[in-house]
């Protein structure tokens, strides 16, 4: 083989195409091989290391959710017929398929009272980024306003794609944990293709979705891009009755555990004007030749084996699974399910904010209104206090600055509630909360 | 249209695009044999008017069951007109289209590119029609 291609030796073929200065002049430093048993008992200590929202009392939120998932979920997702394929590349032959695709993206576009579903992307962030390339594509500007109450993780997904789109990014700052309204018209200039907000933002906070839009629309009309908690929807007014055009969204609160982070999907739904330039796959409702119903995977020129460089994106692996999970847990609520939940999050979480807010040392960091989430100002170290809550087996929420990085974010502590946190654990939160910010005053002589 | 047809006032261009020139003005469109390899148009995409074009370079899309295609400018100028009727209904690129689908109309920006343009009996034996 050496001498049909020409060289010596397996190290010449090296030293011609790696250049000298990015290779390694001696072997990897790694250890030496361990016998099977021995590897387990290794993984075995490291997964120990882990703690799960099963273990503590987690009041963890920023965008993933301690949800209850029933156990129709796992039954129905763990059919092999779902739990294995790959994307589909003959697409059709999988009627279930494509009918879990098309039930989803019906749910999803009654959720967000959009017209058109696609049928999932990746996760939150990168379905916010492939709206503002959407956008782009749309009317061809170059600008991405976004609000500073999108989650920081959001913001640096969104700038690390803007940057290979080519454009920029201006971000508006918030007033008293919501949008600036004035700095947000201010901001969108006739060089904006998107504007985009949270719902709730990063704070908890309700943002006025209708006035943000509507300024949005009188200043230069760019894409309004919502990125939505899809299981406040029961209760909050959909995107699509708030003037906006794009609605997308981390799904994972959907039917979807934790697990450690991911996988999850991202929703993305839109006005019908959108439909062509709209990234990932959509499942369509047809009648075969005898006028049965079935499903096709519609409008496929947009996608990338058809039309390749210039494809609306390049999703090829599909999160349908997740999505199924998602459909799934929706079917399970059922349209009066979403809104008793919506209407559940809303009490404990004024419950909370009640009880934690009137603790000694702690504040609630805005008076803005709030669903299921919402920001605590602590008169003391968020680390060490969160720290001192874990001894007691309480994770009492989000370090807020440490997430974010912003110096005004000092103190905050982020909650979340779900229909898994009782009343009883948020009077155990705010016994272990209240002991912990008066030791930690106390210790370092507040 | 269910023969090949290339009517002689036409200007053709080899990316089977037609040229139809009226003084400082042209209509632009695509040939029969476009339309026939495209298959049945679901969609066009047209530019807006005002917006410059450039001979050989694209200017549209046009989207069939099988793919989308770029239209190729035979000629610069900029758009004064487009077939906005397409917009609810492109069948008649594939059903006329040297008539009702044609799909921009440009004010010509240099009329002597016309000379480099095919006439329907050179553009109709490139194509092996």
């Amino acid at each position: 083989m050496l001498k049909a291609i020409g060289v010596a030796s397996v190290q010449e073929i090296f030293d011609r195409q790696v250049p000298a200065g990015v290779r390694l002049d001696r072997p990897l430093a790694l250890p030496d091989g361990l016998p099977e048993q021995e590897v387990y008992e290794h993984l075995r200590a490291l997964a120990e290391r882990n703690t799960s929202a099963e273990q503590e009392l987690s009041f963890l939120g920023a965008g993933f959710y301690d949800h209850y998932v029933p156990a129709l979920v796992d039954m129905l997702c763990e059919r092999s017929e779902f739990l294995t394929p790959y994307t589909p590349y003959q697409p059709e032959i999988s009627q279930g398929g494509l009918q879990v695709m098309f039930e989803y993206q019906t749910a999803i576009s009654e959720l967000t009272a959009l017209p058109v579903s696609n049928a999932s992307v990746y996760e939150g962030p990168s379905a916010v980024a492939a709206a503002g390339y959407m956008a782009k594509l749309h009317n061809g500007r170059r600008r991405l306003v976004i609000s500073g109450g999108v989650h920081p993780h959001t913001l640096q997904t969104l700038r690390t794609h803007a940057r290979g789109y080519g454009m920029d990014l201006v971000e508006v700052p918030i007033r008293d944990a919501v949008t600036d309204a004035r700095a947000w018209a201010e901001a969108i200039d006739a060089d904006t293709s998107a504007a985009i907000f949270a719902q709730p933002n990063f704070y908890g906070a309700v943002e006025d979705a209708e006035a943000l839009s509507a300024a949005a629309r009188q200043r230069h009309d760019p894409v309004v891009v919502a990125q939505v908690d899809p299981i406040v929807l029961g209760v909050l007014r959909p995107p699509g009755e708030c003037g906006v055009d794009v609605a997308v969204g981390e799904g994972q609160a959907l039917g979807n555990r934790l697990d450690y982070g991911g996988p999850s999907f991202g929703l993305f739904a839109a006005r019908e004007q959108f439909v062509r330039r709209m990234p990932g796959r959509i499942a369509g409702e047809t009648t075969d030749l005898d006028g049965r119903r079935g499903f096709v995977l519609t409008l496929q020129t947009r996608e990338q084996h058809i039309r390749r460089e210039r494809a609306t994106s390049n999703i090829c692996t599909a999160q349908a699974l997740n999505a199924l999970a998602a459909v799934v847990y929706l079917s399970w609520l059922g349209r009066r399910g979403i809104v008793e939940l919506g209407e559940l999050l809303l009490a404990r979480t004024a419950y909370a904010r009640r009880a934690l807010g009137s603790l000694e040392g702690v504040r609630p960091a805005h008076e803005q209104p709030v669903v299921r989430e919402f920001a605590l100002a602590l008169d003391a170290d968020v680390a060490a206090v969160r720290r001192r809550c874990a001894e007691q087996g309480i994770n009492p929420g989000v370090d807020v600055q440490a997430l974010s990085g912003r110096p005004q974010d000092q103190g905050l502590l982020l909650v979340a509630l779900t229909e898994r946190r009782s009343k009883s654990d948020i009077d155990r939160l705010a016994e272990v909360l209240g002991a912990a910010v008066a030791a930690e005053r106390e210790a370092v002589g507040v | 249209m269910a023969d090949a047809s290339y009517p002689s006032e036409l200007l053709y261009h080899p990316e089977h695009d037609w040229a139809r020139v009226e003084g400082e003005e042209a209509t632009l469109g695509i040939t029969w044999y476009a339309q026939e390899q495209l298959g049945e148009v679901v969609f066009f995409e047209p530019p807006a008017p005002g917006t410059s074009v450039s001979k050989d370079a694209p200017y549209a899309e046009v989207e069939s069951v099988k793919a989308v295609s770029d239209v190729i400018a035979p000629l610069s100028g900029e758009i004064v007109a487009v077939n906005e009727a397409l917009a609810d209904d492109p069948s008649a690129i594939n059903e006329d289209p040297y008539g009702e689908g044609w799909l921009v109309r440009v004010r010509l920006s240099d009329p002597s590119e016309r000379d480099a343009l095919m006439d329907a009996a050179s553009y109709s034996s490139s194509v092996g029609g």
